[in-house]
C-alpha cells in the first residue's frame, strides 16, 4: 500500500519540468510519510451496545488480537447494581514496518438494567472530557506531546433480534451524532438470513434518515477515480450498517484454516464477503478511511465542541477569537492526496514548524476562509460534508499559493 | 377434564399422548379378592380374582369419547423483547398460523409504549380432537428504555383470569363447563447474548413463576455454536437456581419417581434452544422446516440443530394435560386461597345478589 506511492513519485518527471520551474516540494508527502512512520499512529475506537452482542469478539478479529482475555463475565445479580462504566484498553500493533497505537473504549452495562433512561450519559461525558482535554493542551504553552485521546470512531451495535432500532439505539445515536463519527453495525448477522440482512438494512437506513440520525457519511470519491473504485466506494455506502460476525475461534473450513463460527448445519467464514460484512468494515476502518475518520473528529465534532466552548466561556468577541484560532489552525493542514496511511498529525507538526521559519501572513486567508467556516462555526448545527469539502478544497487552494508565498519569501530573505 | 372431575383425583390424559410416558392407573388390574381364585377367567387373564369380566377399563374409552366430543381449551402466553421469534415460533409449534404474526418488514404499528395484552384465539383439530387455543401476546415488553415493571400488566392479565374464573365458580347457578381462559402456560424468550440472563429475564421470572408456569426458552439460538449453547444454558439454570425462580415442570409437584425421573430429564435440558420457521426447504431429498442462509440450512425438527422438537413434545405431547392440571390445582388453588383469606372469607357474591353462605367454599 505505501510502495505505489513512492514509485509514483520516483517516476522521472517529463522533460519540460525539469527546468528551473521544477521546485522539488512534491517529495513533501514522501518526507512525511518517513516520518509518520517513525512517529507510529494512533486511532481510537470505541465499542457501543448492549451486552452480548459480540463487541469484543469484534474487536479481536478486527485487529487480531485478544484484547478482553481475562474477562470475567457477570452473572445478573452482579449486574443489578452496575451503571455504566468506561473502560479502555491499549494495544500497539506493528504492521510492516508501520505502527499503530489502538486504543478501544468499551462500554460495559450500557442498555443492560431494566430502567436504562440516560445511560449514555456516562458516554457522551467521557466524549466530552476527552475533547475538553485536547482543547487545555492545544491552548497549553507546551504542545509538543500532546496525547489525542479523542474518540476518532464509534461502532454502534444494533441487536439483529429487533425489527430494526430500538427506542435505546434512536436515543443513544441522537444523543451522539455531534459529537463523534457513529459506523452502525448490524451485530451476530449469523442469525439471520441473506434475505432478512437485506430487508433490516433497509428498514434501518429508513429509520436512521427518519430519526435525522447523523451517522458517518462516507466522503464522496472524486470525479476522475475510475469506475471500479467508484462501484466499490458505492458497494460500501449502500452496505451501512454493516453486517458483521466476529470470531475468536479458528475452525477448518474447505481445506484452509479461517477465522470463523463451526455450527452443526454449516460453518460461517468470517473473512467471506458472501457470509458477511466484516472485511468491508475492516477495510473501511483500517484500510481506507481511517485517516477520514480522524480527520472528521479534528474538523467537525472537536471544532464544534471547542465553539461551544468558546462561546459559553465569553460571549463577547466571539468572531474575532474563532478567526483568529481557525486560521492559525487550518493553516497548517496541507493538501496531500489521500495516499492510505498517511497521516495528518505529523503533517501539521511539520507544516507548523516550517510556519513559525517563515512567519506567514495570516490576513491573505483570513478573508476568503472566513466565509466559509463562519456559517460552518457560528450555526450550532454540525457541518455538512459539502461545507467540509468545500472548506478542505478552499484551504488546498490557499495553502499552495501560501506556501509558494512562502518559498519566495524564504528566496528574497 | 379438569372442570368435570373434582381437584384431587387426578386421572392420567386418555387422549393420545406418547404410550411410552402415560400409563393409566384405571387400566391396571385390581387387587385380587381375598377370596377365591383363578374363577372363570373368561376372555383373558385380566382380573384375576374378578368373577368375569365387569368392563371397568371402558371408562376410559368413554372419557375418551367425551373429551373428544366436548374438546379442549389451552391458553398460552408469549412473552419477550420484539423481534425474538415468538409468533413464528408458535406458529410453528402448531403448525398454523394461529399468532398474530407481524409481517415485520412493513409493520406500520410501532413499538407500544406500555405492554399490552393481545389475545387470539383459534380451533384447531387433529385425530379428531378439537382444541381452542388462545395465544396471548404482550407486545412492548422490555423495549422501552425505562423497562421498570413492564410486568406489571402481565401480571394484571393472569390475576384477572383468576378472578373471572373465580366468579364463575362461586356462582349459584354455575355453568356446565366454565370458560376457562386462564393461562396455562408462559414460554418466556430469553434473547441469546450467550452471556447470560438479563436483569429484566430475572425481575420477569422473580415476580411470576409464583403465578403461572413459565417455561424459559432461548430464543433463536441458530446464533449459537453447541459449545456457546451448553455453557449459556449452564450459567442461566444456575442463575435461576441461585435466585430462586422455579419454573415448570416444579420440582415440588412432582409426584412419584416415575415422574420425578422424567421430569428430571427435562430439566437438564432446560431451557430449550429453539429455532422458528414457517418455511420449507429441500434437504437431502426431504422437505424440512428450516432457515437457509449462505453457509447451510438450519433444521428446525432436526435434535442436532436446535431443541425444537424436544419443546415441542415436552409441551404438547405429553405434558399438555400436567400444565393445565398445574395451573388450575396450584396456581389457581393459591389465588383462591389469598382472595378468601383476604376477604376474611367471605367473598364477594356474583351477579345473584344473594348472601353468601354458599357452602361450597
Amino acid at each position: 500500500m505505501l510502495e505505489p506511492l513512492e514509485e509514483r513519485l520516483d517516476q522521472p518527471l517529463p522533460a519540460e519540468d525539469q527546468d528551473k520551474e521544477y521546485v522539488g516540494f512534491a517529495t513533501l508527502p514522501n518526507q512525511v510519510h518517513r516520518k509518520s512512520v517513525k512517529k507510529g499512529f494512533d486511532f481510537t475506537l470505541m465499542v457501543a451496545g448492549e451486552s452480548g452482542l459480540g463487541k469484543s469478539t469484534l474487536v479481536n478479529s478486527l485487529f487480531l488480537t485478544d484484547l478482553y482475555k481475562d474477562r470475567k463475565l457477570l452473572n445478573a445479580e452482579e449486574r443489578i447494581t452496575q451503571t455504566v462504566e468506561i473502560t479502555k484498553h491499549t494495544v500497539d500493533i506493528e504492521e510492516k514496518g508501520v505502527k499503530l497505537k489502538l486504543t478501544i473504549v468499551d462500554t460495559p452495562g450500557f442498555g443492560d438494567a431494566v430502567n436504562n433512561t440516560e445511560c449514555w450519559k456516562s458516554v457522551a461525558d467521557y466524549i466530552d472530557q476527552q475533547f475538553e482535554q485536547y482543547f487545555r493542551d492545544e491552548s497549553g504553552l507546551n504542545r509538543k506531546n500532546i496525547q489525542d485521546n479523542r474518540v476518532h470512531c464509534c461502532l454502534y451495535f444494533i441487536s439483529p433480534f429487533g425489527h430494526g432500532l430500538r427506542p435505546l439505539d434512536v436515543e443513544f445515536m441522537k444523543a451522539l451524532h455531534e459529537k463523534v463519527n457513529i459506523v452502525p453495525v448490524l451485530a451476530k448477522a449469523d442469525t439471520l438470513t441473506p434475505l432478512e440482512v437485506k430487508k433490516k438494512k433497509i428498514k434501518i437506513r429508513e429509520e436512521i434518515e427518519q430519526y435525522g440520525i447523523k451517522i458517518y457519511q462516507f466522503p464522496d470519491c472524486d470525479s476522475d477515480e475510475d469506475e471500479e473504485f467508484k462501484q466499490q466506494d458505492q458497494e460500501l455506502k449502500d452496505s451501512i450498517p454493516f453486517a458483521v460476525i466476529g470470531s475468536n475461534t479458528v475452525v477448518e473450513a474447505k481445506g484452509k484454516r479461517v477465522r470463523g463460527r463451526l455450527y452443526p448445519w454449516g460453518i460461517v467464514e468470517v473473512e467471506n464477503p458472501a457470509h458477511c460484512d466484516f472485511v468491508k468494515l475492516r477495510n473501511m476502518l483500517v484500510r481506507t478511511h481511517m485517516q477520514d475518520l480522524k480527520d472528521v473528529t479534528r474538523e467537525t465534532h472537536y471544532e464544534n465542541y471547542r465553539a461551544h466552548c468558546i462561546q459559553s466561556m465569553t460571549r463577547m468577541v466571539v468572531k474575532e477569537r474563532n478567526r483568529n484560532k481557525l486560521t492559525r489552525e487550518s493553516g497548517t493542514d496541507f493538501p496531500i492526496p489521500t495516499a492510505p496511511g498517511v497521516s495528518d498529525s505529523e503533517t501539521e507538526k511539520l507544516i507548523r514548524e516550517k510556519d513559525e521559519e517563515v512567519r506567514q501572513p495570516p490576513h491573505t486567508q483570513t478573508q476568503e476562509q472566513e466565509c466559509v467556516t463562519q456559517e460552518c462555526v457560528d450555526q450550532e448545527c454540525v457541518m455538512h460534508d459539502e461545507c467540509v469539502q468545500e472548506s478542505v478544497q478552499e484551504e488546498c487552494v490557499m495553502q499552495e499559493e501560501s506556501v509558494q508565498e512562502a518559498e519566495h519569501c524564504a528566496e528574497l530573505c | 377434564m379438569s372442570e368435570i372431575v373434582p381437584p384431587e383425583v387426578r386421572p392420567k390424559p386418555a387422549v393420545p399422548a406418547k404410550p411410552s410416558h402415560v400409563a393409566p392407573p384405571s387400566s391396571a388390574p385390581f387387587v385380587p379378592s381375598p377370596q377365591g381364585t383363578g374363577g372363570e377367567g373368561q376372555g383373558s387373564g385380566r382380573g384375576s380374582a374378578l368373577l368375569g369380566y365387569i368392563g371397568i377399563d371402558t371408562i376410559i374409552e368413554q372419557m375418551r369419547k367425551k373429551t373428544m366430543k366436548a374438546g379442549f381449551d389451552f391458553n398460552i402466553m408469549v412473552v419477550g423483547q420484539s423481534g425474538l421469534g415468538k409468533s413464528t415460533l408458535v406458529n410453528t409449534l402448531f403448525k398454523s398460523q394461529v399468532s398474530r404474526r407481524s409481517t415485520s418488514w412493513s409493520r406500520d404499528e410501532k413499538i407500544p409504549k406500555t405492554v399490552e395484552i393481545k389475545s387470539v384465539s383459534h380451533v384447531i383439530e387433529e385425530g379428531g380432537v378439537k382444541m381452542k387455543l388462545t395465544v396471548v401476546d404482550t407486545p412492548g415488553f422490555g423495549d422501552q428504555i425505562n423497562n421498570d415493571n413492564c410486568w406489571e400488566p402481565i401480571s394484571k392479565h393472569i390475576n384477572e383470569q383468576y378472578e373471572k374464573f373465580l366468579k364463575e365458580e362461586v356462582n349459584i347457578a354455575r355453568k356446565k363447563r366454565i370458560p376457562d381462559t386462564r393461562v396455562h402456560c408462559c414460554l418466556y424468550f430469553i434473547s441469546p447474548t450467550g452471556h447470560s440472563l438479563r436483569q429484566l429475564d430475572i425481575e420477569f421470572m422473580k415476580h411470576l413463576s409464583r403465578v403461572v408456569n413459565i417455561i424459559p426458552v432461548i430464543a433463536k439460538s441458530d446464533t449459537l455454536t453447541p459449545e456457546e449453547k451448553t455453557e449459556f444454558k449452564q450459567r442461566v439454570r444456575k442463575e435461576l437456581e441461585v435466585c430462586g425462580i422455579e419454573c415448570y415442570p416444579q420440582k415440588e409437584f412432582d409426584e412419584d419417581m416415575e415422574d420425578k425421573s422424567d421430569n428430571d430429564k427435562i430439566r437438564e435440558t432446560m431451557p430449550f434452544a429453539v429455532v422458528g420457521s414457517d418455511k420449507e426447504y429441500q434437504v437431502n431429498g426431504k422437505r424440512v422446516l428450516g432457515r437457509k442462509t449462505a453457509w447451510g440450512v438450519v433444521e428446525v425438527e432436526n435434535p442436532n440443530h436446535c431443541e425444537f422438537s424436544l419443546l415441542r413434545d415436552f409441551m404438547i405431547r405429553s405434558h399438555l394435560q400436567d400444565l393445565k392440571e398445574v395451573t388450575h390445582n396450584i396456581h389457581y388453588e393459591t389465588y383462591r386461597a389469598k382472595r378468601l383469606n383476604d376477604n376474611g372469607g367471605l367473598h364477594p357474591i356474583s351477579s345473584s345478589g344473594h348472601d353468601t353462605q354458599e357452602s361450597n367454599l
